[in-house]
């Protein structure tokens, strides 16, 4: 006679609810058991000490000593700085030209990441030509009776903007550029592309920074001479370009060779066959590879504080140096203030990559 | 009678071959008119303003101090030679940096795949703080607000009465060995090179025959007993100087400058973050099949890890990480906001300064890491290629 062998097994361990989880995830072994008991009791002596800084003992109003007498973060600092962590030094009452800029570009933005709508390639048309120009009206001015605001008092978390989005926007098309330059057939602007797209690669973007600052005055003719920001951000685009032009080829390098050779035999030039069949197709494949690059580029606009102009981080650098409000409690605030503001920026764009990377099922292939 | 299949025919111009040669000519043209142009008005500009050209400058007196020099610097030194320190203080970062970070970054990427919730989820808060965050503020950070806010020397943060932390920086025992350090070094080289000899022959005859001699213990006899053995021999003594307070300040001992010290903890951080989410993909992407027949095997959960899943993640991890520590080389030149004397601080910075040679300076500091990028990538594609021949 056969025996139910499942007679002789022992009633099932509990496999669900919040015991069986610890069980599983945290108390596996003695040796998993022994890293989380000192895991967590680093956590349970580190969080709240930090919690308690940043809220409990914060000073939200008052002035230095106030804060020195808390202990804690010194929130006030920041809001007495408030407008200029945010325009700099631009003057008060042309600040709506500012929230004007932003708030277009934020309106048409939105749509742009829905997947549902339709006509985005209207809306990045806009932003690449018309925007552009409205943008530089508005935050200018000297157009329409609007009064010159000289770039020297632009600053703050609007600089940061200008220079990262001037980044993105001004580096894709020179990537894009060097990256059929360099798949071109012609071995002069091969050559030229490859070594500038390597030599660009190979130094840091300081050393670009200071060659537009110092260098490229040098360059001109006399007499002519750019704008110390305009210099910037020529030489942050040329730069991220040269990244760019790396993920455009990977891009156009994954593009099947039937591509082409169907786009020629249906009777289409280069220009043609590079506008309307291979970009749209390489460019859609490496979205999540230039969201990735626009997060360094963001990251990378604090470096203009080197060459002294004072974006989000370089005003909050000037303000904690300010007499009346030099303190340690003031000094770790700002840093931590601007941190958040970048980690804000970057973290959700981050994650929009990642999103756009699953929807695409681009990350599928890996 | 049907007319023969004829190609259209083609203006001379249009033909593919002549359109090529054509645009490049033309672009070759314009590329040398911007060349005539850009040098005119350069040599034109330095004319104006009274400025030496030629890399003269760099025999001249520097005339300045450099806080942190590996050479022998004064300000006698001539700007040459303020060169030179500065690209070994930022070798030295870049070296010091890679090990940090690669060592940080390993660990976060084994934290952030372990069965561990708890670790794994610390893992990933780390790495989404650190990598959102932009390199220039963790290094204001570290420098300004954490280790400038430090106590003076005579508060020191104490560890176990050897190290010591103050605004000073970080002072540290040094070793000392009072005669024949050098026969001891050169056993300790000699050791080395003994014990990469003998595991490469015994892995050559284990490729070979599919046996092989075990070789793991010629590592602890060539570094340890062979020096340890000159060392009792040459009757040598090794003491530690550990660093004393005397009246306001350590004598003493090694010491890390605090520029240096939150230059190399900001680099080492931010990197590692990279490295760390480098690894947890390489490892993911290892087939989840090798895992599965490794424990069929009844292979431990950290045997497959060391034996079957990290050599095969490595090749996907090794081109990836040669661009974070090339990244990391070139991001020491961020170190000169914080005072840290490199390339960009001493040659973009200074001697451009006192010179107003921009274009040679800026020259000298692009050729510099120009040449440690080349190095970095070509030592990268040796291993790389290493590794996909071999498998480690």
């Amino acid at each position: 006679m056969a025996i139910d062998p499942t007679a002789f097994l022992p009633p099932p361990v509990v496999s669900a609810g919040p015991w069986a989880w610890m069980r599983r995830n945290l108390f596996t072994d003695w040796r998993q058991t022994a890293l989380t008991l000192i895991v967590l009791y680093a956590v349970i002596r580190g969080v709240p000490p930090l919690l308690g800084w940043l809220f409990v003992d914060a000073t939200w109003q008052g002035t230095r000593d106030d804060c020195v007498a808390n202990g804690g973060a010194c929130w006030a600092f920041v809001s007495a700085r408030w407008g200029q962590f945010i325009y700099g030094f631009y003057p008060v009452e042309e600040r709506w030209r500012v929230n004007v800029t932003f708030a277009v570009l934020a309106v048409s933005v939105v749509p742009l990441v829905l997947p549902m709508v339709r006509g985005k390639a209207w809306i990045i048309g806009f932003l690449l030509t018309l925007y552009p120009v409205l943008a530089f009206c508005l935050l200018y001015g000297g157009v329409l009776g609007l009064p010159v605001v000289e770039t020297a008092r632009w600053g703050g978390f609007m600089l940061t903007l200008v220079v990262a989005i001037t980044g993105i926007v001004g580096s894709l098309p020179i990537g894009i550029l060097l990256a059929l330059g360099r798949r071109s057939d012609m071995p002069a602007i091969r050559t030229f592309c490859t070594l500038f797209i390597e030599l660009f690669r190979a130094v840091p973007l300081i050393t670009v920074l200071f060659m537009a600052s110092v260098m490229l005055p040098l360059f001109l003719p006399s007499g002519f001479s750019l704008d110390k920001l305009l210099r910037a951000l020529i030489g942050v685009a040329v730069f991220n370009g040269a990244l760019m032009a790396e993920v455009v080829r990977g891009g156009l390098q994954a593009i099947p060779k039937g591509q082409y050779e169907a786009a020629t035999a249906a009777g289409m030039g280069y220009w043609r066959m590079m506008g309307f069949v291979i970009l749209p197709q390489a460019l859609r494949l490496v979205i999540p590879g230039l969201v990735n690059t626009w997060v360094a580029i963001i990251k990378d606009t604090t470096l203009v504080l080197i060459i002294g102009l004072f974006d989000l981080l370089g005003i909050v650098q000037a303000g904690i140096a300010d007499a009346n409000w030099l303190s340690a409690s003031v000094t770790k605030t700002g840093y931590v203030f601007a941190a958040m503001g970048f980690w804000i920026l970057c973290f959700s764009l981050s994650r929009y990559s990642m999103y756009l990377e699953r929807r695409l099922g681009l990350g599928a292939s890996r | 009678m049907t007319a023969p299949f004829l190609p259209p025919r083609q203006i001379f111009w249009t033909r593919r071959r002549v359109k090529s040669l054509l645009v490049q000519v033309v672009f070759l043209g314009g590329l040398a008119w911007l060349a005539y142009f850009l040098f005119a008005n350069t040599t034109a500009n330095l004319q104006r303003q009274g400025i030496a050209s030629g890399f003269g400058f760099l025999s001249q007196r520097a005339g300045f101090d450099v806080s942190l020099s590996f050479l022998p610097f004064t300000s006698d030194s001539s700007y040459g030679r303020a060169f030179w320190v500065a690209v070994v203080n930022a070798l030295v970062l870049s070296a010091l940096g890679i090990v940090l970070a690669t060592i940080l970054g390993f660990g976060l990427g084994l934290a952030r795949v372990s069965k561990n919730w708890l670790i794994a989820r610390l893992a990933t808060v780390y790495i989404e703080i650190f990598r959102n965050i932009p390199l220039l503020l963790q290094l204001f950070f570290w420098y300004f607000a954490i280790l400038r806010q430090l106590p003076g020397p005579k508060e020191s943060v104490v560890l176990a009465d050897l190290v010591f932390l103050n605004n000073r920086g970080l002072y540290m025992p040094r070793p000392q060995v009072d005669q024949g350090g050098w026969v001891i070094m050169v056993c300790f080289v000699a050791g080395l090179c003994m014990a990469l000899v003998m595991t490469l022959r015994a892995r050559q005859q284990r490729l070979k025959t599919g046996h092989g001699p075990k070789s793991w213990y010629w590592w602890p006899i060539g570094l340890v007993a062979l020096p340890l053995t000159a060392f009792m021999i040459t009757g040598a003594s090794l003491s530690f100087v550990i660093p004393e307070l005397r009246g306001f300040n350590y004598r003493g001992g090694m010491l890390m400058l605090p520029e240096m010290l939150a230059a190399l903890l900001g680099l080492g951080f931010y990197i590692a973050a990279a490295i760390g989410e480098i690894v947890r993909s390489g490892i993911q992407g290892v087939d989840k099949g090798q895992v599965e027949a490794a424990s069929a095997l009844g292979l431990a959960r950290r045997d497959i890890m060391r034996l079957v899943v990290l050599p095969q993640a490595m090749r996907i991890i090794i081109p990836p990480l040669a661009t974070q520590y090339l990244s990391l080389a070139k991001n020491t030149s961020l170190a000169a906001a914080i005072a840290f004397p490199e390339i960009i601080s001493i040659v973009a910075g200074t001697t451009l300064t006192q010179t107003g040679q921009a274009l040679e300076a800026i020259t000298l500091a692009m050729l510099f890491y120009m040449g440690v990028s080349l190095s970095i990538a070509a030592v990268m594609n040796f291993l790389n290629y290493r590794v996909l021949r071999h498998g480690n």
